[in-house]
């Protein structure tokens, strides 16, 4: 029974951009699926807002629509496409959301689209909390007891009803957005009234509290026939209490029998056929009570979802691919299982290690968020790790989080005494630090019963760590290091540098670790790889999927051709994303033809890491201990050309110079050049000889030291601590008091007892200056610019939070000219073999050089996109060795021409950031400032394209946001310094019919210049005496639709705090520059116009550079 | 590496598992310590080594499980299929040193320690299932303890490997009568028909069944009679049966000579007969069909099974090692005594490696599965075979044709 004939075009909705709870497993899962149906020979129309994504390439659908995700663009594409099915359920929860919004708008009647992959009332029982409660209780199950509820009264009641603590979770809402644990009627007011809010049916669940249990997900997969197979059992370490997504979880469920096991699999079979999943997957999670075994199943997802990607990394089977398969007409046993290519994918995959996942978390990028870790996911990225067991598994997934502090240490004494009872105080409250001290509680001789007691987290992980610990203290302990003494450390999860730390090696920190690894290697102690085969030996693997692991035999295929490694970024965190996996997946497909790709990454949720990438995967750590192995063990099996580290953003960028000493090749970019880009002092012989200026700047180690050198550039300045990059810190100073309060703050009190200090650069801020962007391909000859791009916030504002337009709309020819020129200099001067990314600012008249990256840049597919030329497949060409000249001789990069000379009539192309603000609350429970600054916060980015830039930009607001109101209130609140430059955009916003409110010193201004402004209380000031709101009532209410707020005196952080946190938490658009608000004005121009008009990036490549050949 | 050992291992804790081709792991001594011998099989489920290690069929096995973590749920007195454990030896990769669970009453350590099962940890299990799947299953002997040395030296591993050899083969083994029951007993209807009449008598013929198969039955309303495997025609007869039921069992289904002539006798009186994975292969030999080994057998639960009937796949538990020999695809005349027995088609194939997983005779009331319905451990899906057997008793119907749809229906209705 092959596939269904009556389908031949099909719509796939992507899930936009990467937010916290939705992030590029959608792209892997989206990918997967546009394959499977192209294959097919079905049209694929394919709608994401997201460029970054690898499923937005053009070769991937038919027709590719960068648009916004929303039912009116969706009604229009379908009217001009008219495809035969919706495919739903690979796009994530936006995916599913839009799908109900066109079914709901009737669209999909009017245009006869069926659902395929989950219809409307699956969907429904699936997410409705009610009805899926009965679900379950028809299946047998049991849910935890709960009461609907519509308000706010109506959810006190049903608390007393429940008994306190009850969980909150909102209807319909991804990532858990909304949800959390209320102890106290007071909490719930808090969180259920948001959850009210986020719900889009008003809609939100109490529950009785399972706090504590064991939490289980279990992945399945149905066809048409009624098959259904458990692809994977996931345990969480982290029980009940803290979401899936923020949990440490491990595959396959390690502490159940068969009948504990099979009784979940029973259910989540009866509530998939219950629900009416027909033909794709989804998953079911439980809850099990560790002390008598009673099972609740807590909710299902009727869609792929995050932990469908982990599971099909985790087991080989790809989840996404078979869902696409089964949803045009498949059943499973006419798949082949890709991996051993005989058996069928009608099976349940068993597995013979161990895979670990670990969340990442970027608290530091808000200090003011409350870091417990709670059912609403706050984690942004995550490392999956494979081992032969737990212990190995868990440490090689700590290490591949590449972040201070993560993984487990056995530095100083070991707590006791008061410092042991605060930690096993401190591991009561989930945070992101908690297995840290968890095992530092173990570790000063808390026993596993003590350590349960205050975590819930099952003793037969706390007895592994404890073990780890056991291991650690031997060979700390050891004389010398035997063969079997490292065996077991390395069986273990230990790393070379964990086992020269412990042994106390003298020497720096490489050299240590490298002894360490010399005596290893002597006695013999080596990984060996072992391949993910999704049947434990069973069959012969065809898949070269491959994890380290300290056993007897290896498993890596000799091979003839000659070898490139391509590094990933690991996992995603903020600033380095999808973007950076982008440029990896694209060295893979453009260098497969001539050589055999090798990628090494350990981010779950990447195309990267989909076996169909790369000719050959390494799910590893990103250390230089772990991807030197990699290497060794592939030149083992053949020539090797080299490693590419420059695609991979920081991560692999970092491991360059050791990889380098250590005799390996880098291809592209050399690591001296590297140096030479991010030394200070060489990057400033560089400028010199290139003839360009750079802000002034200074290195300052005390007070003092900071203080003259502020005097001597002027402030206001850029400051930040040296030893860290993108933005990590970084504020802008406008007084000595200011330098004082940052230098106090960042470096701790005792800096200001006069001692010398970690050094701080200090930087020339560069007020009103206009920021550029360049991305461009260097050979060591020719440059081809990938594109210029113009932001439209000042600098100051991390290039990554800033929007941004391609082609620049208001750079004149002479400048383009001049940055062409000065991007040359720079490349030659540096050495640049490969993409480099330069970032200038324009400020009277000058073009200042901030920096010069020579790697893959965020923008890198954006630029791609935006003119339609592989940038980053010809990146890797040139790493390669293939020259520009070569690259336009062959089509890949345009016969001529570059993005730096784009037609008139080329598309603009409008990038705008997402920012995760409204997931972070304060400990007191407001949300969290929005304020952008140098620190980037944003987790994902959306493109707006089409003909003109407000067209663009509208798009783009529409895409991160849901759009700018086109009528109602517009609040204004600003910095005196921004006071005279929002007269005209103001005066616009009144004439297109906004009622405009203002705080007194601004209503003052506006009256002034003829615009008439309502003036409401500050929030400082109260309510009036007949009870006349402040704007912070105001905005809470609802009632004011667009919220302009500039602060005063970047420094000065509380003021305004009070209104952006409002209007965060109202989930209202907010302005906080002036550049960014006369963008908005012109967008809104352009939204009161008319409907947007749907154009595909195939039928915009008629007039991008890219389609000019 | 490790095939050029020459003397066994002698550190503290030490073992050593040798197989018959010579190839050797060294590993740590797991359980009870000495010497044992078995023919080595790998089991790639993720679950249920408390049932894997009391399933009678293992018998003279060492079984090595392919997931690395083992023991970590304890073991409980609620969960063996049979009364003691079976295997003659255990490879590992992980024990467990702490067990967690709500159940568990004992670790698995000291259970096979108290059980004198022979084991081995801490060995590259995925290299030794490699090697089986490409060599096949052969015998093996683990050694530790004392048995790793003699007379104060370690003993030669050519010593070893001989001494493996010398241990009899699985290929024509009949083993059958020596793990069955002594004597009979009967499981009554329990579950919602504890304390009922009996629906239906079933006379279960123990090959080395497991306690969760006569519970399937009974918690359907039957009252199963489990009889020794040496049980004759008359003891099956006097006991008034409306259906017979042979179990799973170890050994070569071609030594069985006595089982498949008492299966002919339940044949030729038209009694319903539902045979599980030994029982399949005596139900092959009894309608003349062969039976063969395979090179490394099925042993897990996550074997896909499809029914040729419905198209429908269904993931099983499976332990066997041989399989019967009759034509997929078309009905065809079992051979036996010219075509005695009438048409019979093969309603089950396993989707992995298209073997013979269900036999359904078209003219006389019989039918088997290779795989185990009731589970333990395994998945639940193909539990409907007991009602189907329970329909073929009720029906009277002359053969066992054309039940699968009819009880898809029922079975969807419950």
């Amino acid at each position: 029974m092959p596939r269904r004939t009556d389908i031949s075009s099909v719509l796939v909705i992507g899930s936009g951009p990467i937010v916290i709870g939705q992030a590029c497993e959608f792209d892997y899962s989206g990918t997967q699926a546009c394959r499977v149906l192209r294959d097919e020979g079905l049209r694929v129309i394919l709608v994401n807002s997201n460029p970054a994504t690898i499923m937005t390439d053009p070769e991937f659908a038919d027709a590719t629509y960068i648009e916004p995700i929303t039912t009116d663009v969706l009604t229009s594409i379908i009217a001009k496409e008219r495809p035969d099915a919706l495919l739903p359920t690979l796009g994530g929860q936006t995916a599913l959301n839009a799908a109900i919004a066109l079914d709901e708008a009737g669209v999909l009647e009017q245009y006869g689209v069926e659902l395929i992959g989950a219809n409307i009332e699956a969907i429904q029982r699936g997410e409705d909390r009610e009805q899926f409660k009965k679900v379950v209780e028809v299946c047998g199950g049991e849910s935890a007891r709960s009461a609907i509820v519509h308000s706010l009264d109506e959810a006190k009641q049903a608390a007393v009803d429940l008994g306190y603590p009850v969980v909150v979770r909102p209807s319909f809402t991804m990532g858990g957005l909304g949800s959390g644990i209320a102890y106290t009627p007071a909490d719930l007011e808090r969180i259920a009234g948001a959850g009210l809010h986020y719900s889009p049916t008003t809609e939100v669940l109490l529950e009785e509290s399972i706090l504590g249990w064991k939490e289980y997900e279990l992945e399945l997969m149905r066809d048409k026939n009624d098959n259904v197979a458990v692809i994977c059992s996931i345990e969480n370490v982290d029980p009940v209490g803290v979401h899936t997504g923020d949990s440490v979880t491990v595959a396959p469920a390690l502490t159940l029998t068969d009948r504990e096991y099979q009784r979940l699999r029973d259910i989540s079979i009866a509530v998939i056929r219950e629900v009416g999943v027909d033909t794709g997957g989804c998953n079911i999670q439980f809850a099990v009570d560790p002390e008598t075994g009673r099972v609740i199943v807590i909710e299902m997802n009727p869609r792929v979802s995050r932990s469908s990607a982990l599971a099909s990394k985790a087991t080989g089977y790809p989840i996404a691919k078979i869902a696409a398969k089964v949803a045009i007409g498949y059943t499973l046993d006419e798949i082949t299982n890709d991996i051993t290519g005989t058996t069928s994918a009608a099976f349940e995959p068993t597995i013979d290690y161990v895979v670990v996942k670990v969340p990442r978390f970027a608290f530091e990028k808000f200090p003011a968020a409350d870091d417990t870790l709670t059912t609403t996911m706050k984690s942004v990225g995550e490392a999956m790790a494979l081992g032969r067991n737990f212990t190995e598994a868990l440490g090689k997934a700590l290490r591949s989080l590449d972040k201070a502090g993560a993984s487990f240490h056995w530095d100083g004494v070991p707590a006791s005494g008061d410092e042991l009872d605060q930690l096993l105080t401190e591991i009561k409250r989930p945070t992101d630090r908690r297995l840290v001290q968890v095992q530092q509680a173990l570790r000063g001789g808390a026993s596993i019963e003590q350590v349960f007691d205050a975590t819930k987290i099952d003793p037969w992980f706390l007895d592994q760590i404890q073990l780890m610990n056991e291991v650690a203290q031997r060979v700390a302990q050891a004389p010398a290091l035997t063969r079997e003494l490292l065996l077991e450390a390395k069986r273990n999860g230990l790393s070379d540098q964990h086992i020269a730390t412990l042994q106390d090696i003298k020497g720096s920190r490489i050299a240590a670790e490298t002894a360490v690894r010399e005596v290893r290697r002597a006695l013999g102690v080596r990984p060996v790889f072992k391949t993910v085969d999704t049947c434990a030996a069973e069959f012969d693997a065809k898949t070269p999927y491959h994890y380290s692991t300290y056993e007897q035999e290896t498993e890596v295929a000799p091979r003839e051709r000659e070898a490139i490694l391509i590094l990933g970024s690991g996992p995603n965190r903020i600033g380095q994303g999808i973007e950076f996996d982008y440029s990896c997946v694209h060295a893979a497909l453009a260098l497969k033809d001539t050589y055999e790709t090798v990628m090494v990454n350990c981010n779950p949720e990447t195309v990267s890491t989909d076996y169909d990438t790369a000719d050959r995967l390494y799910f590893e750590p990103l250390t230089f201990e772990d991807v030197l192995e990699v290497y060794e063990a592939e030149l083992a099996a053949g020539p090797v050309k080299g490693v590419i580290v420059q695609l991979g953003g920081q991560t692999p960028l970092s491991l360059a110079d050791r990889l380098d000493e250590a005799g390996i090749p880098i291809l592209g970019t050399t690591p001296a050049a590297i140096d030479a880009a991010e030394d200070r002092a060489q990057f400033g012989r560089v400028l010199t000889e290139a003839g360009l200026p750079a802000p002034a700047y200074g290195t300052a180690t005390t007070l003092g030291e900071a203080k003259t050198i502020a005097e001597r550039i002027g402030y206001p300045v850029l400051v930040r601590p040296s030893y860290v990059l993108g933005g990590r810190g970084m504020e802008i100073v406008y007084s000595p008091e200011q330098l004082s309060d940052y230098v106090q703050r960042a470096l701790g009190e005792a800096a200001l007892s006069g001692g010398p200090l970690a050094p701080i650069l200090i930087d020339r801020f560069l007020d009103d200056a206009m920021e550029i962007d360049v991305d461009v391909l260097f050979d060591g000859t020719d440059m081809y610019v990938g594109g210029i791009m113009e932001h439209i916030e000042e600098a100051g504002i991390h290039s990554g939070d800033s929007a941004c337009v391609l082609p620049p709309v208001s750079l004149s020819d002479a400048e383009i000219e001049r940055i062409v020129r000065s991007t040359r200099a720079l490349a030659q001067g540096i050495g640049v073999h490969g993409l480099m990314n330069v970032q200038y600012a324009l400020a009277s008249d000058v073009l200042y050089v901030l920096e010069a990256n020579p790697r893959a840049s965020r923008t890198v597919p954006f630029v791609a996109k935006a003119t339609g030329v592989p940038l980053a497949k010809a990146a890797a060409l040139v790493m390669a060795g293939q020259t520009i000249a070569q690259l336009r001789e062959n089509g890949v990069l345009p016969a001529t021409g570059d993005g730096a000379m784009l037609g008139i009539d080329a598309p603009i192309a409008v990038k705008e950031a997402v920012l995760p603000f409204k997931r972070f609350r304060t400990e007191a429970g407001l949300a969290v400032d929005t304020v952008l600054g140098p620190e980037m916060r944003s987790t994902g980015e959306v493109m707006g394209f089409d003909v003109d830039f407000p067209t663009a930009f509208a798009k783009s607001q529409a895409a991160a946001f849901g759009g700018l109101p086109t009528t109602g209130r517009m609040f204004v609140s600003v910095a005196d310094r921004d006071k005279r430059q929002i007269v005209f955009p103001i005066k616009r916003m009144a004439e297109l019919g906004f009622e405009i409110l203002a705080t007194s010193g601004t209503a003052k201004v506006l009256r002034r210049a003829g615009i008439t402004a309502s003036e409401v209380r500050k929030h400082s000031q109260g309510p009036g005496e007949n009870g006349e709101p402040t704007v912070v009532d105001l905005i809470t209410r609802g009632d004011i639709d667009i919220v302009f707020n500039s602060p005063s005196g970047q420094g000065a952080r509380a003021d305004g705090y009070e209104i952006r946190a409002a209007v965060t938490a109202a989930d209202k658009p907010i302005i906080t520059t002036v550049q960014q608000l006369s963008a908005a004005v012109q967008a809104i121009e352009a939204v009161i116009a008319g409907p947007f008009t749907v154009t595909s990036i195939q039928e915009h490549a008629a007039s991008t550079i890219g389609g000019v050949r | 590496m490790t095939s050029k050992v020459i003397d066994a291992p002698t550190f503290e804790g030490a073992a050593l598992l040798v197989l018959e081709d010579g190839r050797t792991f060294s590993g740590r001594a797991y359980g009870a310590r000495g010497t044992t011998l078995g023919e080595v099989v790998f089991n790639t489920g993720m679950t249920g080594y408390q049932e894997t290690l009391t399933d009678p069929s293992y018998y003279q096995q060492i079984v090595v499980m392919t997931a690395p973590h083992i023991g970590n749920t304890g073991v409980n007195d609620e969960d063996p299929e049979s009364l003691r454990m079976w295997v003659s030896g255990f490879v590992v990769r992980d024990p467990a040193r702490k067990p967690s669970n709500w159940r568990a009453e004992r670790s698995l350590d000291d259970e096979l320690v108290a059980q004198g099962i022979v084991g081995i940890s801490d060995i590259d299990t995925r290299a030794l299932t490699r090697h089986l799947r490409e060599r096949g299953t052969m015998r093996a002997g683990i050694f530790s303890g004392d048995a790793l040395s003699a007379n104060g030296y370690p003993r030669r591993v050519g010593e070893l490997v001989e001494q493996v050899k010398a241990a009899p083969s699985m290929k024509g083994a009949n083993l059958a009568h020596l793990v069955s029951t002594p004597h009979a007993y009967v499981i009554e209807p329990c579950g919602k028909f504890a304390g009922h009449e009996p629906l239906k008598t079933v006379v279960a013929v123990d090959l080395g069944i497991k306690s969760m198969t006569p519970q399937r039955l009974a918690e359907r309303g039957i009252r199963v009679h489990v009889v020794p495997a040496s049980a004759t025609i008359d003891d099956v007869v006097a006991l008034n049966p409306d259906g017979v039921f042979f179990s799973n069992g170890p050994g070569d289904p071609q030594a069985s000579t006595h089982e498949v002539a008492l299966l002919r006798e339940v044949l030729d009186r038209g009694i319903p007969y539902f045979g599980i994975c030994f029982g399949n292969q005596i139900l092959g030999r009894a309608l003349g069909f062969g039976t063969y080994k395979l090179r490394y057998g099925h042993r897990g639960i996550n074997q896909p099974v499809k029914d040729m009937m419905t198209g429908k796949v269904e993931i099983t538990s499976q332990n066997h090692g041989f399989a019967v020999d009759a034509p997929i695809g078309q009905e065809s005349v079992a051979p036996h005594d010219g075509g005695r027995y009438g048409k019979v088609v093969v309603s089950h194939v396993g989707l992995n490696d298209n073997v013979v997983e269900g036999l359904e005779c078209r003219d006389i009331p019989a039918f088997s599965v290779q795989y185990h319905p009731e589970a333990a451990a395994g998945p639940h899906d193909a539990a409907y075979l007991f009602d189907r057997f329970l329909t073929l008793m009720a029906s009277g119907a002359p053969s066992a044709a054309g039940l699968s749809r009819a009880e898809r229906v029922a079975t969807k209705e419950n």
